[in-house]
């Protein structure tokens, strides 16, 4: 086996379910049966092996029905460094700042983790840092010292606080962030004070920077 | 020369470890006295030949020991720290490896161990003037590098690949404090990129970087700085920047650094071109001496000509971030007449690889890498009649990693014809259990092929569908081999009983998922303890037969990592290594050692 690239889930440890490969016909439905890990291999190779037509049918469904859904941990052995690197599509989404006048976009893919994300949205609207005000982080604009809360919109069309799920899932569901004013987002009832809090100590140490 | 003199010398030298050496009535067995033998051992380098060296006899097994200054640790576990500042007490270079390689395909827990942390605390009373060291698959944590930073003055060398556990942070501590680094290597971390500010921490007095390589890293470095200690490091020869390094500040990098040996561009594109492209190409022309290209994310027809210049007397040309097509690579291998080692992504397919046949005689090692390792319909990628175009033309071709769909085992029986120096052979069919896709046989034809007609070959990766007859071929055949990587293949036990029956040199054994069990494990007793490790994950090994091997063989660790969804009785993972220093003391409790 060879080197380069890997992981399948990075949320959680894959489960028995989620590893076991299951063979069907194309065409059956997505159900999937459960195999005791040790045995599946003997599937493949109870196969009928040789020149005739009946084989023909029988191997390819070893190789064509494997469910695209279904991954092996660890397989094909490609270490992640390499998964991630290799990310084909830029995940480009538009950053509206309440009160600025034009919008920015940022590719989300290039960072790793919420930390980055605020770190950058610091350079792009150099009027922001992320301040340390009574333990509680938040984006502020020292000019006029309103604080900036970051929501988005999900691929369903709802507003959520950003930093509630995994990177990774929010990457993949955010279509596009709203910086907004935390007086709006209070009284709007987008979040309270107190959520505002929760998810401010959600998104774990950042630098201090003034 | 007068061996009574030598005699007392020796002893005067001799450490509490070794009584034997202080008897009066030890005749020496060789002429030489210290003063030829130890410069003549000290230019001995290999660490095999050293070995070698230390049992011919007790005066050369000291010699060699006061001589040595670089020791390789292949497995962290199978020595403790203190026996080797006990038995080599003048090291300034350390090479360590960690986990075990399966680690990389996530594997192994987090948390297993490896952590640097206990051997850094004793190389700093034994070896205060440590200058050099290499790590992989350890577990690293900023602590560490701080440490690191602050204990060894004389410290130049810093080589992390596939470690984990550290940030930026630590980096920090590396640039700021290493007064002399000569090398700060960083490939294919789990690091926590906290941002590029590391960079600028750099002092201004540091003028002795060498090798300085941060493609890995994500985060912007502040360029100005960067630019700077190119200027100032005049011995710089490798540099690999990351890929938010765009093309024009690749440029004025390249200005100050005419004389590059290794060169890892950043992102190889633009959407405004601010400088014409011939400005580029003629600084890449302006680079003399390089051997490696690497990086190239993002680039396409209009900016990859631009290196053409350099192209000729290039050696290595890693291609694996840049998602080429058939043509562009097949253009750019026209001028690469010297190239010996590539490594590609599948998006070159069959014809790229055709091309590779064509233009690169002396090519020696090919690496194809798939681009969407997860996608299992409508795939593209290379086929067998890649892998054999490329045979046809490169016949001193003797490592390959081919990842690919299908295969087969007439087209690997031409290839290894058509190359029978085979040193590397690691062959990735990413289906699982997939045949031979035109007779629908298994593939074991085919590395029977590669093992009986590669009398050299070291290293070999099996995969698509096989039964044990694979494993009879290999372990009859296969008289050099050294490392073995397996995944679901194999009948019955038979499959591995024939490996361990055979291969004389096998030293690393990894296999996952085959339907091995505790019986094949036990054929192998003997053999373990002349092997580095054995991995087997997902087999059938069971808990009591484990139990036996370690009873029947005290110098193993063997050691079981327990599954939460495994039943109690099965022996989910297992890893195998010879040791000298006992069962491991910081072992995480998922970890048993029986």
């Amino acid at each position: 086996m060879s080197s380069e690239t890997s992981t399948v889930t990075s949320e959680q440890p894959p489960s028995t379910a989620d590893t076991e490969l299951t063979l069907r016909l194309p065409g059956e439905s997505q159900k999937s049966e459960t195999k005791p890990t040790k045995r599946r291999f003997s599937d493949l190779t109870d196969l009928k092996l040789g020149g005739n037509n009946e084989s023909d049918t029988e191997c390819s469904v070893v190789t064509r029905s494997t469910p695209a859904k279904e991954r092996v941990v660890g397989w094909p052995p490609v270490r992640s460094h390499r998964k991630n690197m290799m990310k084909k599509d830029c995940k480009y989404v538009k950053v509206a700042v309440d009160g600025a006048p034009y919008l920015r976009k940022v590719d989300l893919e290039l960072y790793s983790g919420y930390q980055q994300l605020l770190c950058g949205f610091e350079h792009l609207f150099s009027c922001f840092t992320i301040r340390n005000v009574l333990n509680e982080r938040k984006l502020m604009d020292p000019v006029n010292g309103m604080e900036y809360v970051p929501t988005y919109e999900d691929k369903e069309g709802d507003w959520m606080l950003v930093g509630d799920v995994p990177w990774m899932m929010f990457v993949e569901s955010c279509k596009r962030i709203r910086l907004m004013k935390n007086s709006e987002a209070v009284n709007g009832s987008v979040l309270t004070r107190r959520d505002f809090g929760r998810w401010a100590s959600k998104i774990g140490s950042w630098k201090l920077l003034v | 020369m007068d061996l009574n003199q030598k005699r007392t010398r020796t002893v005067d030298r001799v450490d509490s470890v070794d009584p034997d050496l202080v008897s009066p009535e030890s005749t020496p067995m060789c002429p030489f006295p210290d003063e030829v033998l130890e410069p003549v051992l000290s230019l001995i380098n290999s660490h095999k030949d050293r070995s070698s060296v230390s049992l011919v006899c007790k005066d050369w097994y000291n010699a060699e020991r006061w001589s040595r200054r670089h020791v390789f640790i292949g497995n962290c576990y199978s020595v403790s720290p203190e026996i080797v500042v006990g038995r080599f007490p003048k090291i300034r270079s350390v090479t360590l490896k960690g986990k075990p390689r399966f680690s990389d395909f996530n594997l192994v827990p987090e948390d297993w161990g490896a952590d640097v942390y206990p051997w850094l605390s004793v190389l700093a009373k034994a070896y205060p003037f440590l200058e050099e060291l290499r790590l992989k698959r350890m577990a690293v944590s900023d602590e560490s590098l701080e440490f690191l930073a602050m204990n060894f003055p004389e410290f130049k060398a810093l080589s992390l690949l596939s470690c984990d556990g550290f940030s930026t942070d630590g980096l920090k501590a590396i640039a700021t404090h290493c007064r002399n680094l000569a090398e700060l290597d960083i490939q294919e971390n789990g690091i926590d990129d906290l941002g590029g500010d590391w960079l600028s921490c750099f002092p201004e007095t540091l003028t002795t970087l060498q090798v300085l390589n941060f493609a890995s890293l994500n985060s912007e470095v502040s360029f100005s700085d960067l630019e700077k200690l190119v200027t100032r490091c005049k011995s710089l020869r490798v540099l690999k920047v990351n890929r938010t390094i765009n093309l024009d500040q690749l440029q004025k990098l390249l200005l100050r650094a005419p004389q590059l040996t290794e060169l890892g561009t950043g992102t190889f594109t633009q959407d405004l071109v601010t400088r014409p492209v011939a400005d580029l190409e003629a600084t890449f022309g302006s680079c003399k001496n390089l051997l490696t290209i690497s990086g190239l994310w993002d680039t396409n027809s209009l900016y990859l000509p631009v290196i053409y210049p350099a192209c000729a007397s290039l050696t290595f040309l890693n291609l694996s971030c840049a998602a080429l097509r058939s043509f562009e690579l097949a253009m750019l291998l026209i001028h690469c007449k010297s190239l010996r080692r590539l490594w590609v992504l599948d998006t070159v397919g069959d014809m790229g690889l055709e091309a590779v046949g064509s233009w690169c005689p002396l090519l020696e090692e090919l690496r194809v890498f798939p681009a969407d390792p997860f996608e299992q319909e409508n795939v593209a990628g290379v086929t067998e009649s890649g892998f054999v175009a490329v045979s046809r033309g490169c016949p001193k071709l003797h490592y390959v990693l081919y990842f690919c769909h299908q295969m087969t085992n007439a087209a690997v029986a031409t290839v290894v014809q058509n190359c029978p120096g085979f040193t590397h052979f690691r062959l990735c069919i990413m289906n699982l259990g997939q045949p031979d896709y035109v007779t629908n046989e298994p593939m074991d034809e085919a590395f029977g092929a590669v093992v009986r007609t590669c009398p050299n070959l070291q290293r070999l990766a099996v995969s698509g569908l096989l039964t044990d007859l694979t494993f009879e071929y290999i372990g009859k055949y296969a008289k050099n081999l050294e490392i073995l990587s397996v995944a679901f293949a194999g009948s019955s036990d038979l499959g591995l009983k024939y490996v361990l029956g055979g291969c004389p040199r096998l030293r690393k054994l990894e296999i996952r998922d085959c339907p091995f069990g505790n019986a094949a494990l036990l054929s192998g007793l003997t053999k373990y303890e002349s092997m580095r490790s054995l991995w087997m994950s997902a087999c059938n090994l069971t808990m009591n037969g484990c139990r036996v091997l370690a009873k029947e063989m005290p110098r193993l660790n063997v050691e079981v990592m327990k599954d939460e969804d495994s039943e109690d009785s099965q022996a989910h993972k297992v890893y195998i290594y010879r040791t000298v220093a006992g069962p491991r003391r910081d072992a995480p409790p998922f970890v048993l050692t029986l």
